[in-house]
């Protein structure tokens, strides 16, 4: 628990042999320009921020709401929330999935996905909306569904799927169907998964049509609620088409024949309520201690905690809106750390990457944070602290607001590739959970340094001010510039200079709203945009999330020395 | 003087064992261990953990639940009395108290009976004996009839020279049992009937009288004290005028609005009363006041401690037990009539298990929570049960009785309403909401006591369909409440769930308040308030809890009325809370358990006690078949017309058959519980249905009885009307 209660001998009992090591201090100016600038160009995002979440938290609309409630069917949070432990934290992912993505709205992507505890244990919960097009497959409902599960199997989650979906999303079928990474994945990985010992239990609250009839039947244990849900590979109409029999949807695939004649499902729920307080039962019998690895896990021992010592919500501020203005991660640090303890590895060494060892809620982390480009020894140092976290098992937070490598003819000489090159090497391989917050800039080579998604951190959240991109629309719109103008050249046209600079305009446009956090979560590049002052505490959830992961050793690759 | 000093060859007690069981055993024995001596229980095996048990230096057991087979089995005591090697009986109040017989009996087996001699029981135990003995003392009667000629059509020609209205009684026994008033010829004969058979099943003897019924009476009763030397002296009357179903429910002493001349005659006259009788040990001697002509009359005389005796050892500063004791020793009295002091006023009130709106109907049940104020020296709990013990159907349904006392009868009051509105009792339906009622009325308040109070003030005590006002203004402090309990509900369940897993999941998961992205946790909370009162229409309280990030609940019912912050934090105990509701905080206090498929939730605050009932999901029923949240409708799914049992209890008689047909208001079968005959009548007329107990069937308190089959209209499941019978 906290420590919020006094306790008169603390400070004896944080000194170390007389000196009280690692303890940052507040690292802020509130008086400065920038502080007050931030505050402002801050709450203006999160007020924009806002605004987009509560149009998703409705779901399909007013209508389709209603027509749910209607049914006696609640909405898919409100399921969730039934299922968790009583008062307990829920870690949404990627709400904003399918933000301006498609003609239609779809909102969260029409699929909840996020982890919370049951019974003590942490699981990973996917529920479709019916509100959202009738809780059909998009592809994005895919890709979202997918990261669920790939996140449940890489940190041994039992997965919870609250079933209510029309299927696939017939119009784009060429889009969710055939693929490798499509719907067919979904019930591959349930296969998976379980062969793999992690429970699979649905709850089929609603419709389960053609392949969703799957999600249940794969399930370890299924619950099926009586009127509600159905089951069958193909619905009335189908049938009715294909051998001319009549029958009722409840006759077809309702509650009854699958839990008394097919037994396709194992659970009889009278209601909804009654089927989640089934699911919430069948997780209490998962026995899940059995299946802890013998190796062990990531997990800490030490659960106990300090709050940092400064206001957490004044990260609002911190963050930079203008990614060029320069702050100290060690304010970011010193919010999101226990007590605001530190221990800082190499400081004198390539200081423009922070490295060090703190504690979020008890559990030990490795923190690697940016503070300006990367040079070669801030890489070598990177790759260093890797390694050091690697062999002791200490999970990595990396703290993301990087706009490159250095660049030029020395540091090219210097051999900055090769030491990109080592940092690369060390973050792909390392096998301590990672996790990624990207608190400004993303951009580049830096991106890949820091964790990005392609190095498959365990999770990776955006702060809204974030922005990502090969490089900054600026510099790409004088990359681009460069190039069409040799090649105008080549041909023979004449490139009026109006003629650049609407180029260049477009560039910068394009390079602007595709760098946007809105356009990166929309598409699933990332888990979530966050609130920067909820940042200790969803770093806190994924660290308990990771640390279920089995400890594994790590192997690195051949390092260009 | 009678108070010389005491005999060396006397033969004091050292071992007492207490045939009896409840508050009255657990007090005897407190006296008696303050005394040095040891305490003997006995106990029934319904009894067998119960507190008199616990605070028994030695218990014996005696027997079956049933009375008669354990607490009124004189040879099963006699023999626990032997292998205990205890001196002496004493027997409490009910059971044997009373029985002369019993006292003989432990006269003659060399036993010390901590109470009167057999003769004065006798004598006073005959009613129509004792006034014949009343009249020669000169002590004032009620004009009436009792004779040994008990032949109807003689009793009923006796009645009509009194003149009616007339009260019957049973010549045995007391407590209201098997009494009747009628109000006219035309009734006699059922009355006198129904009488003679419950006095025959509570006393074994079915002899009755007649009596003049006073209209608007009081009752007052003086205790007097006599040691076996020859001393008697009263000890200021008890005002017990405030009654349901003929049983006292707030007694005090001593009596407002009398002078006190009147208070000496009535003093004196108790006092020549217990001389006629040749009395010693505790007696208490009851008078009907007629308040319109300020006559007082002897009714009877009870010779044993009364139930009320703590109001009279609070005004005059004695242990009324340690007189017994000293005077079964032999001792003298320790003080003289001119000693006895008059220290302020004192109330007691009885708290019982039943249920006041269906005409206080004993009830049954578990003390699922139950906290008596705390005691100090002007505030008293007698009480013989502990949370967790379950009131059974074997004996009386008292729970306590709280006694207060003050320098005046105001004070004393204002302590009685405060004690009143922290007693806390869950799990049984229980008068304390009506006691305050009563003990808030502006006559009570100025002494306007009658044994009629609670009928004449019926429109004050019952809330009434008819006054929407007052329906309103309930119905919005349930509502105030159901917000409370919503908040620290949600608190509890936090915090018990977060203890309950500690250590398992890094405590972060279980941070208050829960976490989510972007967005407040938000439950939906639904109570149904459990009105005491009945029927104002729908009381289903839907409510959103919001976890606000302060840590607050913000309660919100429908989306269109104001919603309400309300912080919890725990005070002190497990239930205790204080909680700030809109910039006003207070103690609340919660208890809750589950009971028929519902989970009860109480809510104490203030001086306002609600209760609230949840449906209970799957989890806690684990009854496949049962299938699952039954509504309140479904849970009384009996065919329309269906009369059911009001409580649990005996079928004594069946008065009609199959296919009968009835009038309403017709009686059709007389049951009997807790000693008290009740007649369930036809709801309607109609012919009689499925008709499905016998005589001396047991059932159960809601199962059908019978069906009336309407001619025309249906009514579903009607609520019967029970009377006293």
């Amino acid at each position: 628990g906290t420590d919020s209660k006094p306790d008169p001998l603390r400070i004896l009992r944080g000194l170390q042999k007389g000196f009280c090591v690692g303890v940052l201090p507040d690292g802020v100016d509130r008086n400065s320009e920038a502080f007050s600038s931030n505050s402002v160009a801050m709450e203006g995002i999160l007020s924009d921020l806002r605004s987009h979440i509560k149009k998703v938290l409705v779901g399909g609309g007013e209508e389709a709401v209603k027509r749910n409630t209607s049914r006696n069917k609640l909405l898919p949070r409100e399921r969730i929330d039934r299922l968790l432990d009583p008062g307990s934290s829920f870690l949404e992912l990627s709400q904003l999935a399918g933000h301006e993505l498609y003609e239609e709205p779809l909102p969260s992507g029409g699929i909840i996905t996020g982890i919370g505890p049951i019974h003590g244990h942490l699981c990973m919960f996917m529920a479709n909306d019916p509100t959202v097009k009738g809780g059909t497959y998009y592809p994005i409902t895919i890709k979202k569904h997918l990261r669920a599960q790939e996140i449940a199997a890489r940190c041994r989650l039992p997965c919870i799927y609250l079933v209510d979906s029309g299927g696939a999303f017939l119009p784009k079928q060429a889009e969710v169907f055939p693929d490798k990474e499509n719907f067919g994945r979904v019930f591959y990985n349930e296969s998976v998964m379980s062969s793999d010992g992690i429970p699979q239990v649905a709850i089929v609250l609603g419709s389960c049509t053609a392949g969703g009839a799957y999600i249940p039947a794969m399930a370890d244990e299924s619950v099926m609620v009586k009127g509600n849900g159905t089951i069958f590979l193909a619905g009335p109409p189908l049938v009715k088409a294909a051998t001319g029999e009549e029958v009722s949807a409840e006759d077809l695939g309702g509650a009854s024949v699958h839990c008394n004649v097919s037994g396709v499902s194992d659970y009889f729920a009278q209601d909804e309520l009654h089927g989640l307080a089934i699911g919430r039962n069948i997780v209490k019998n998962l026995h899940m201690a059995a299946k802890r690895e013998t190796k062990g896990t990531f997990g800490s021992e030490k659960l106990e905690y300090k709050e940092p010592l400064y206001d957490i919500n004044e990260l609002r501020s911190i963050a930079p809106v203008d990614h060029k203005q320069q702050f100290d991660v060690r304010s970011i640090i010193a919010r999101i750390v226990d007590g605001s303890e530190f221990d800082e590895f190499k400081k004198q060494y390539g200081t423009t990457l922070v490295t060090g060892f703190a504690r979020i809620y008890g559990q030990m982390v490795g923190i690697i944070g940016n503070n300006g480009i990367l040079f070669n020894e801030s890489a070598l140092k990177g790759a260093h602290f890797i390694e050091l976290c690697s062999q002791r098992k200490i999970p990595l937070v990396f703290l993301q607001n990087i706009t490159g490598f250095m660049v030029g003819s020395r540091s090219e000489a210097n051999g900055i590739a090769k030491s990109g090159a080592k940092m690369v090497m060390a973050v792909s391989c390392a096998k301590v959970p990672k996790i990624t917050i990207i608190t400004g800039a993303s951009f580049g080579a830096g991106n890949y340094a820091m964790c990005g998604r392609a190095y498959s951190p365990d999770f990776l959240f955006m702060w809204p001010n974030a922005r990502i991109g090969v490089m900054g629309g600026a510099q790409a719109a004088g990359v681009l510039s460069q190039i069409e103008r040799a090649t105008k050249k080549r041909q023979g046209i004449k490139w009026t200079e109006e003629e650049e600079e609407e180029f260049k305009k477009k560039t910068v446009d394009a390079y602007e709203r595709e760098a946007s956090p809105y356009f990166s979560t929309a598409r699933l590049w990332d888990d979530g945009v966050i609130d920067p002052s909820d940042t200790r505490k969803v770093l806190g959830l994924c660290l308990s999330a990771a640390s279920n992961r089995p400890l594994e050793d790590t192997r690195f690759g051949v390092f260009r020395m | 003087s009678g108070r010389s000093s005491v005999k060396p060859n006397e033969q004091c007690i050292e071992k007492v064992l207490v045939a009896n069981r409840g508050e009255i055993a657990c007090r005897i024995m407190r006296t008696a261990k303050r005394l040095g001596i040891q305490t003997v229980a006995v106990y029934s095996d319904a009894d067998r953990d119960s507190l008199h048990v616990k605070s028994a230096d030695e218990a014996v057991r005696i027997g079956p639940p049933p009375a008669r087979l354990s607490y009124l089995s004189a040879a099963a005591i006699m023999e626990a009395a032997a292998r205990t090697g205890a001196q002496a009986i004493h027997p409490g109040y009910g059971f044997l108290s009373e029985s002369s017989d019993f006292a003989q009996l432990c006269e003659d087996s060399g036993l010390t009976f901590i109470g009167p001699p057999a003769s004065a029981i006798r004598d006073m135990g005959d009613k129509s004996a004792s006034k014949r003995i009343m009249g020669a003392a000169g002590v004032p009667l009620v004009p009436g009839y009792h004779g040994h000629e008990q032949d109807i059509d003689h009793m009923k020609s006796e009645a009509g020279k009194i003149g009616y209205p007339i009260i019957i009684k049973p010549t045995h026994g007391g407590g209201g049992k098997g009494m009747r008033i009628v109000q006219s010829e035309k009734d006699f004969a059922d009355s006198f009937l129904g009488a003679q058979r419950e006095a025959a099943a509570s006393f074994g003897v079915n002899t009755i009288l007649l009596e003049k019924y006073i209209t608007r009476p009081r009752h007052i009763e003086v205790q007097v004290f006599g040691d076996k030397h020859g001393n008697v002296l009263h000890l200021y009357e008890r005002d017990c005028s405030v009654q349901r179903r003929h049983q006292k429910i707030i007694e005090e002493a001593p009596a407002p609005n009398i002078s006190e001349k009147f208070r000496a005659s009535l003093g004196q006259a108790a006092v020549s009363a217990a001389r006629a009788v040749g009395y010693y040990n505790a007696g208490t001697v009851e008078f009907i006041v007629d308040t319109e002509s300020d006559q007082f009359y002897f009714m009877e005389m009870n010779t044993r401690l009364q139930v009320e005796h703590p109001v009279t050892e609070m005004i005059v500063g004695q242990d009324l037990v340690e007189w017994q004791i000293r005077v079964a020793n032999g001792e003298p009295l320790p003080i003289s009539q001119a000693e006895v002091p008059l220290l302020g006023h004192a109330f007691e009130a009885r708290i019982y298990a039943e249920n006041v709106p269906k005409g206080f109907l004993p009830a049954t049940g578990v003390l699922n929570h139950y906290r008596p104020v705390a005691v100090s020296s002007s505030v008293r709990v007698e009480t013989g049960v502990e949370q967790g013990d379950t009131v059974s159907m074997h004996y009386d349904p008292m729970i306590a009785k709280l006694v207060v006392s003050g320098g005046n009868r105001g004070e004393a009051l204002v302590k009685l309403k405060d004690c009143l509105s922290n007693f806390q009792v869950a799990g049984v339906p229980t008068n304390i909401n009506f006691l305050q009622k009563l003990a808030s009325h502006k006559e009570f308040a100025v002494g306007n006591v009658e044994t009629h109070f609670i009928e004449h003030h019926r429109t004050d005590l019952f809330a009434d369909e008819s006054n929407p006002a007052a329906a309103e203004m309930a119905y919005k402090a349930a509502k105030h409440s159901a917000a409370l309990v919503a908040a620290c509900v949600s608190a509890i369940e936090h915090s018990s769930w977060n203890e309950s897993n500690h250590g398992k999941l890094p405590s972060i998961w279980h941070s208050h308040p829960p976490f989510r992205v972007h967005h407040e946790a938000k439950q939906t909370i639904e109570l149904e308030w459990d009105n005491e009162c009945e029927g104002t229409g729908s009381n289903l309280v839907s409510l959103g809890v919001i976890n606000q990030p302060d840590g607050s609940y913000l309660i919100q019912e429908g989306s269109d009325s104001p919603s309400l912050e309300v912080r919890v934090t725990r005070a002190g105990g497990n239930c205790d809370f204080r909680v700030e509701a809109a910039g006003l905080s207070m103690n609340v206090t919660i208890a809750a358990y589950l009971k028929d498929g519902y989970k009860h939730i109480h809510i104490w605050r203030g001086s306002e006690h609600h209760q609230f009932k949840q449906k209970v999901g799957i989890e806690f029923s684990g009854d496949e078949e049962g299938v699952q949240h039954r509504t309140s409708s479904e849970t009384s799914s009996h065919p329309p017309g269906t009369v059911v049992a009001p409580m649990a209890g005996l079928v004594v008689k069946v008065l009609v058959e199959n296919e009968a047909k009835v009038d309403q208001g017709q009686p059709v079968l007389v049951m009997e519980a807790m000693k008290m005959e009740h007649v369930v009548k036809a709801p309607s007329s109609g012919s009689i249905q499925d008709l499905k107990v016998k005589a001396g069937q047991q059932v159960s308190d809601g199962s059908a009885l019978f069906r009336i089959k309407e001619p025309q209209i249906e009514e579903q499941n009607k609520l019967i009307d029970v009377a006293p019978a």
